[in-house]
């Protein structure tokens, strides 16, 4: 049994990973539809400026965090605003490739600047505590709580600001949000911003717990176009629950299935549900 | 008639050319890279069918590339069966993957359909990553045996490899060729352009998408059993998401859509990167930003631009003929 809530806690933590990286990449989707292959891309530049932010400069963790958050986050809205806002109202394909030669670029940069070698992140929070007879380290709990904090803080900033309120129109209704006069290229930049600015937090908090290397966004970018399949593409509360859902997924069947194959199961559940449903779960009809 | 490049003729100096290099050219490391070159232009050519001619941009083809190779590997050295009859076991396995692959994925559309195979794609890796007791997992598939002989045809020279894959090469385009100049490849390109529109005028979509994507799965199986042979040893890596990546780029760079596009852009692609050492680590760096580049303002590549440059001139010198053809006109009903 108490394998089994070590599990759920380790699932916890990693399903609030999936669910940051996931909840850009829905709200990109969502709002601006870009099928932004890239955003893997944006979680590792993420986890290299926190590093180099720490080792380099000497920066405290939460400033390192911070700073990696603002430095994604504008990386999200120059591609924006130098790629996807030309290819607006091009065929999904065209899309699609030029988050992918975005995505080929970052990585060959990262491998250029940082090397390929794997790094460690060192954090002040590195000691284990107990918690309901549960041992768990202070890093993970903070994940949670962290991850937590920051869907609160993007719920209330999509409810109660009239920026927020923008964005959920134009996920809502293009044409409407355009005929009230939602200026769409405000709209655009911000909603990358916000998605490279998660993902970069993402990566920093999960650095510690992980390693860092320039491929590590690749498993968790693909992982997070499945949650977002499992949640409706575009939908908020379906990418949170889809993270979730598959983090507690992948802990538990890689305890009591097999740890080989624990990357295996978020892609079999994806080919099974498009398999079953091939317009995803949660269609919302015809776009 | 239009395309330049796409003329049989063309096609056929090319190959000329291509046969006859050896004979000139005594250069090693050339054949080797040209044999090279050949082996991918299949797979990008299978590539090509699917995302190019029928516009559904497929992920999982570093995965039939893989089935292809680690097939043919596995046949030759685990089971022991001669070379011939595992290669055509190996193409015919992986047609048989993709035709199964293809009857689920194609009833999902676009995005859906991308991120479908490269699920796929990425399930082929892990389980030869993962499946240690057959593929090796990790440390790979070493050994491979290279083609039998055929009669008095020897394959242990570099030359004969290099004609093997130009063979394979020039029957692949052949049917390529076939194909985007019969009925089938004009159904492609309709499904392409509308889905809506081809189902109005009664064509079978899922039947044509279907043999689009399998036979597009064959050349890419063919493809990766030629490289197994080839190289004799393979890695997980060659199925990995990335080569995929590759094989798009190839076939940006050259022009999707195009029958010259799959070997041009090959060719340009492999030989810069191995030309230029400095690229071969981070060749991406450039190539990242050409593909973006290629997307923002030359979506067909280099064939397809070409080819929109002689159709437009071509248009113009008629105008401009037309032009002549009312002055003369004029001037005679005046007189």
């Amino acid at each position: 049994m108490e394998l089994l809530f070590q599990q759920i806690f380790n699932g916890l933590t990693i399903g609030s990973v999936y669910t940051l990286v996931a909840l850009g990449l829905t709200l990109v989707f969502g709002i601006l539809h870009v099928p932004n292959f890239a955003h893997g891309a944006f979680y590792m530049v993420g986890a290299y400026i926190t590093l180099m932010m720490m080792v380099g400069f000497g920066f405290n963790y939460w400033i390192a965090i911070i700073a990696s958050v603002a430095v994604v986050a504008l990386l999200g809205v120059v591609t924006q605003q130098l790629i996807f806002k030309r290819l607006e109202g091009a065929d999904g394909m065209r899309m699609m490739v030029a988050a992918i030669g975005i995505l080929l670029f970052l990585e060959a940069f990262g491998q250029f600047m940082w090397g390929t070698e794997y790094h460690r992140m060192t954090t002040p929070y590195g000691s284990v505590v107990n918690l309901f007879g549960l041992t768990v380290t202070l890093q993970r709990l903070l994940i949670i709580v962290a991850a937590v904090i920051l869907m609160l803080a993007l719920h209330f900033f999509l409810t109660k600001t009239m920026i927020g309120a923008a964005i959920i129109a134009m996920a809502q209704n293009r044409e409407g949000a355009f005929l009230v006069g939602i200026n769409a290229n405000q709209v655009a930049w911000l909603t990358f911003a916000i998605a490279g600015g998660l993902a970069a937090a993402a990566a920093s908090l999960a650095s510690p717990i992980n390693l860092v290397f320039p491929t590590m966004g690749n498993l968790v970018i693909m992982k997070a176009f499945v949650i977002i399949i499992i949640g409706g593409m575009g939908s908020i509360p379906g990418a949170i629950v889809g993270g979730y859902l598959l983090g507690l997924t992948e802990s538990i069947g890689a305890t009591y299935i097999s740890s080989d194959y624990k990357d295996v199961i978020a892609f079999l559940l994806l080919v099974l549900i498009l398999t079953a449903k091939p317009t995803g779960l949660f269609a919302k009809g015809v776009q | 008639m239009l395309n330049v490049l796409s003329k049989r003729n063309m096609l056929i100096t090319i190959a000329g050319i291509a046969i006859l290099f050896p004979l000139v050219f005594q250069n090693m490391y050339l054949l080797q890279l040209l044999t090279l070159v050949f082996i991918w232009s299949i797979a990008v050519y299978g590539f090509n069918i699917i995302s190019g001619y029928v516009g559904y941009l497929s992920l999982a083809h570093a995965g039939f590339f893989a089935i292809g190779a680690y097939g043919l590997g596995l046949l030759t050295t685990k089971a022991g069966l001669p070379y011939w009859v595992s290669l055509l076991m190996a193409v015919v396995i992986t047609a048989l993957a993709g035709a199964l692959v293809g009857l689920i994925a194609l009833r999902t559309k676009s995005h859906f359909f991308a991120i479908y195979t490269m699920c796929v794609g990425m399930i082929i890796y892990l389980l030869i990553d993962k499946w240690d007791s057959l593929t090796g997992g990790v440390r790979g598939l070493i050994g491979i045996s290279a083609p039998d002989n055929i009669g008095p045809i020897t394959f242990d020279s570099l030359t004969s490899q290099y004609y093997l894959a130009l063979f394979f090469l020039i029957v692949t385009i052949f049917v390529c060729y076939r194909i985007v100049h019969s009925l089938l490849g004009r159904t492609f390109i309709a499904i392409r352009n509308s889905e809506e529109l081809a189902k109005t005028i009664g064509i079978s979509i899922m039947k044509n998408q279907l043999l689009a994507f399998t036979l597009s799965a064959l050349f890419a199986g063919l493809s990766g059993a030629l490289y197994a042979s080839f190289i004799r040893f393979i890695g997980p890596q060659i199925s990995a998401i990335t080569v995929t990546f590759e094989m798009l780029m190839y076939l940006l760079v050259g022009g999707i859509g195009t029958l010259t596009g799959p070997l041009v852009g090959t060719l340009i692609v492999i030989s810069l990167t191995q030309s230029l050492q400095f690229l071969e680590e981070y060749r991406m760096l450039i190539f990242g930003p050409v593909v973006v580049l290629l997307v923002l303002y030359y979506p067909r590549g280099i064939t397809g631009s070409i080819n929109t440059f002689l159709l437009k001139r071509k248009q113009q010198k008629v105008k401009g003929r037309d032009k002549e053809h009312e002055v003369k006109r004029d001037v005679g009903e005046a007189g």
